[in-house]
Formats: C-alpha cells, structure tokens, sequence
C-alpha cells in the first residue's frame, strides 16, 4: 500500500513538473509576480527587525535622574534609593554621590581651563547627588516620576530630569507603526495580485490539458490524481520564487548593509541575514508554497470539473 | 429537453449487445450514464450489483475501472506514443511499474501494434489509433467494453478489424455494447440488437437485423 502511495506521488509530481515546464513561458511571469511579493515582506520584515533593534537601544538609553538639593544628606538619598528599588517597575537605580558627580564633572572638562579655575574659586563643591532610575518598561517612568514628585521626599528634589530620548522613541515607533501599516496595506495588494497571475496561469494550464484530463477521468483516475499535478505546479511556482527572492536578496544585502551601519552601527544586517538565512528561507518558502496551492485551488475549484 | 424516456434495459454478462439507431436517437446518453458521465434526472442504473446513483464522487473512478470506453474520436493523447497511451490508463489507475512493463507489450501484440509502439498517434492510420484505444479500453481486464461509434471514421477493412478486436473482447468473457449505425456490420453480427428512436428503446431482438 504505501508502495502504491509512492508511485502515486511520483507520477503526479512528474506530471505537474512536467507542466511546469511545458507552460514556461506563462510561468516566468507568475514567478516575477511572486518573487516581488515575497522580495517585498521579506524587505518588510527585516526593516521591521532593524527597528526594532533601534528602538531596543535607545529605550536602553532612557533614564530619569532625580537630583537632591545641596543639603540632603547621603543616608537620606540611599534610604530614597532603597524604598524606589522596593518598586516592581524599576530596574535598577544608581546612586552618584556629590563626589562622583564633581570627578565626572571635572574629567569631562578637563580640557577647558576656565571652567576647571571658577570650579576651584567657587571652593566647595557645587554639584548635586543624584539617582539614576532605569524602568522596566518605557511606560512606566511617568509613573515613577510621579511618586518621587508626591513622595514625603519631594522637599528634598531639586529637578527631575526626564532624558529627551523620550521624544525620540515615540516619534520613531509611530514612524515604525506608520511603516508597517503602509507595507502590510501593500504587502496585502501584491498578495492579491499574486494569487490572481498564478490563478491565471494554472486556469491556462487546466484549459490547455482539459484533453488529457477527459481521458484521465475515462481511463478511470482518482480525483486527486487529477487535481494533485496542479497543486504541485503552485508549489513549483511558489519554491522557484523563494528561491529567486533569495538570490537575489543576498547580494542587496550586501550592498546595503554597510550604508546602514554607517547610520545606525549596532546594526549589522550582512550578519544578521546569513546567521538566520535558513529561517529566511523557510519563510519565503512558505509564503511562496502558500501563494501556489492557494490560487491552484481556487483554479481547480472554478475550472476543474472533475 | 428528455433524452431518454421509459428507457428499461438489461443486459446480461457476457453478452453482444448492439445498440443502434438514427443520430439523435439516445445511443450515446445511454452509455454516457453507464460510464457515470451523466446523471438520471429520474430512474436507477446498476451495473454488476452497485447502484451507479448511490456511488459517491470519489467512487466513480473505480468504476470507470471496471468499464472500458472506445470513442469515435479515439480519444488518445497526442503527446504519448501508443505504448505510453497504454502505459497511461495504467499509471493513473495506480498500477506499479512492473505490471506496466508486462502488460502493455502484451495488449499491444494482442491488438496487433507492437511494431508500432512506438509511434505517435498522427503517425498511425484511423484504424491503428482505433486499435491502440481498444488496447488501452481493455487493459484493465474490464467486465464491460462500452463502444460508443468506434468505426464511424473507418473504411470498411479497418471497421471490420476493429469489430473483430471487439468480439475477441467478448469472447475473452467481457460483456459489449456497441453503439452504431453501420447496419452491415449489424447484420452480419447476428447478435442482440436494441433499436432506439427518440429516447425510446422501440426493438430489442435476439440475433437482430438493423434495417433502415
């Protein structure tokens, strides 16, 4: 039996190999069709894996920092670090005592004499202690903010001072969400416009053998044994375009990525493409397998009367 | 439109049966429901002990298994040789390989091809593509040979080669209806005739002549 289910298989992919080739020229076109759709989710999905990546990074890079009028006492300030460790949303809190601040201020302007002088004719040391808070999530700051600003510490604040990357990442994820709608929107057009060609074409291939379908059905063949040469055909269709897409991607990658680094170096995409190569593949494959059996089916359903 | 009216026919294993009348008469709708190509509006078919109304879809492969068709228009594929015409019915039946290299050589002899296995059909004459779908009809051993016109485009050496395969079908124990409007052929066959007009069967005689 399962022998019979092999030579079974084995002559319906010939046979729909076969008409793949017979039908090359008709195909070509279904094939650019699809490696533009799959060419254009897989350039979706790495822009939206960048930023990602950047948006990562600059939400690290938030933080806010709480500074203590000159007067606090370094006790008081660890006892506040304390209590704002004890809160679920924080991640970490760094204390930079009054000392600290004055050597980073120092280190960071030793090259400007002047201000180094007034800092040594002022005598004492003028610069705050502070916390830096990191939240767990981007949204929960405002509500850190809040409970230092209402806290039985807050005669002891100075400034609170909530870092302007703020801004920059709810800009840049309306721009990544704006971005993503437009390419689902389009993604979804190409998607429709490619079911519809590999519709087309496997519509033309059941037309062109509907001879040898008639004497199929007379000679007594199962059902899917006719309609399997068509499924294999748009499964031909969709891993020829996988295939295609990915040719061509590695070489644009390449190209490209440099450019990208340029602007944003934590990104390397040329390493990020050929480590997860396989999972790239794969999806492409996957889109393209599910473009052609979809549309096949849809051909077969309308114009394969069996 | 009826084209078939109070139609009640059997025909009984191993028989030759002709079935004959004008154009039009309901020869070809009446082997057209035998092979489940169409369905009766109203009234039951049966062949061997299976009810064709009550097969399912994915059924009817299996019995256009056991029924073998010859067409006027042979019915072959243009892009496969005889041989591979043959192989054909074969394969799609889910037939293994082996089997195939065995029988086909033989059904080919038996039709009297084999040196033309390997031709296409634009390369054979009328009578020979007649042959190789005879072959191919009879490939799977059927229990009935359903032959609908199949010397209609035949001279008369041809007609009667193909006529003589046919009995040799029948003698081999596979039951045979002939549809046809070749009297001479009718009437030499002294066989069963059923004589049909309108959609009516209108004779059915033992050892008929078809006169017209």
């Amino acid at each position: 039996m399962r022998e019979k289910i092999l030579t079974a298989l084995r002559r319906v992919a010939r046979s729909g190999l076969n008409s793949f080739w017979r039908n090359r020229w008709v195909s070509s076109a279904t094939i650019c069709v699809m490696v533009i759709t799959i060419g254009l989710i897989t350039s979706l999905f790495l822009v939206s894996v960048m930023a990602d990546k950047v948006l990562k990074d600059l939400e690290e890079k938030v933080d806010v920092s709480v500074y203590f009028s000159l007067d606090t006492s370094e006790n008081e300030v660890l006892k506040i670090k304390q209590e704002l460790e004890n809160i679920d949303d924080v991640k970490s809190v760094e204390y930079v005592s009054k000392e600290m601040a004055l050597g980073k201020f120092e280190e960071d302007h030793k090259n400007n004499p002047q201000i180094i002088k007034s800092l040594e004719e002022l005598g004492a040391n003028p610069l705050e202690a502070s916390l830096n808070i990191k939240a767990k999530y981007i949204e929960n700051y405002d509500a850190i903010v809040s409970f230092l600003e209402s806290s039985r510490f807050a005669n002891t604040i100075d400034t609170v001072n909530y870092r302007q990357n703020q801004k920059v990442i709810e800009k840049l994820s309306s721009i990544l969400s704006a971005t993503r709608r437009f390419g689902f929107i389009s993604v979804m057009i190409l998607v429709l416009v490619a079911i519809l060609v590999t519709f087309n074409t496997i519509r033309i291939t059941i037309y062109s053998t509907r001879e040898e379908i008639g004497i199929m059905r007379l000679v007594g063949a199962s059902n899917w044994y006719i309609r399997g040469p068509f499924i294999v055909e748009g499964v031909v269709y969709g891993l020829v375009a996988a295939v295609i897409t990915l040719i061509l991607f590695y070489p644009l990658i390449l190209f490209i990525s440099p450019k990208i680094s340029v602007f944003i170096n934590s990104i390397n995409l040329s390493s990020y493409f050929s480590a997860n190569v396989l999972e790239i593949f794969l999806m492409q494959s996957l889109i393209g397998v599910g473009l052609g059996v979809i549309s096949s089916l849809i051909a077969m359903r309308r114009y394969l009367k069996i | 439109m009826i084209a078939l009216e109070n139609v009640n026919l059997k025909v009984k294993q191993g028989e030759f049966m002709s079935l004959v009348g004008s154009s039009g008469a309901g020869k070809s709708t009446l082997l057209r429901l035998l092979i489940g190509e169409e369905m009766p509006t109203m009234g039951e078919i049966i062949v061997g002990d299976v009810s064709i109304n009550s097969l399912t879809h994915s059924e009817m492969p299996y019995l256009r298994r056991k029924i073998g068709t010859v067409f006027q228009d042979y019915k072959l594929l243009p892009a496969k040789t005889a041989y591979e015409n043959i192989a054909f019915a074969m394969e799609v039946a889910g037939k293994d390989d082996l089997e195939i290299i065995q029988d086909v050589p033989e059904v080919l002899s038996l039709v009297g091809l084999q040196d033309k296995a390997s031709q296409f059909p634009h390369q054979l004459s009328g009578g020979e593509r007649q042959r190789v779908a005879i072959g191919r009809a009879m490939v799977h051993r059927p229990d009935i040979v359903v032959a609908d016109e199949p010397t209609g485009n035949l001279d008369p050496i041809n007609t009667w080669e193909v006529v003589n395969l046919l009995l040799k079908l029948n003698e081999l124990g596979a039951t045979v209806i002939l549809a046809t409007h070749d009297n001479s052929i009718v009437n030499s066959l002294e066989r069963r005739v059923v004589l049909m007009d309108k959609g009516r069967i209108i004779k059915d005689e033992e050892k008929g002549k078809y006169l017209i």
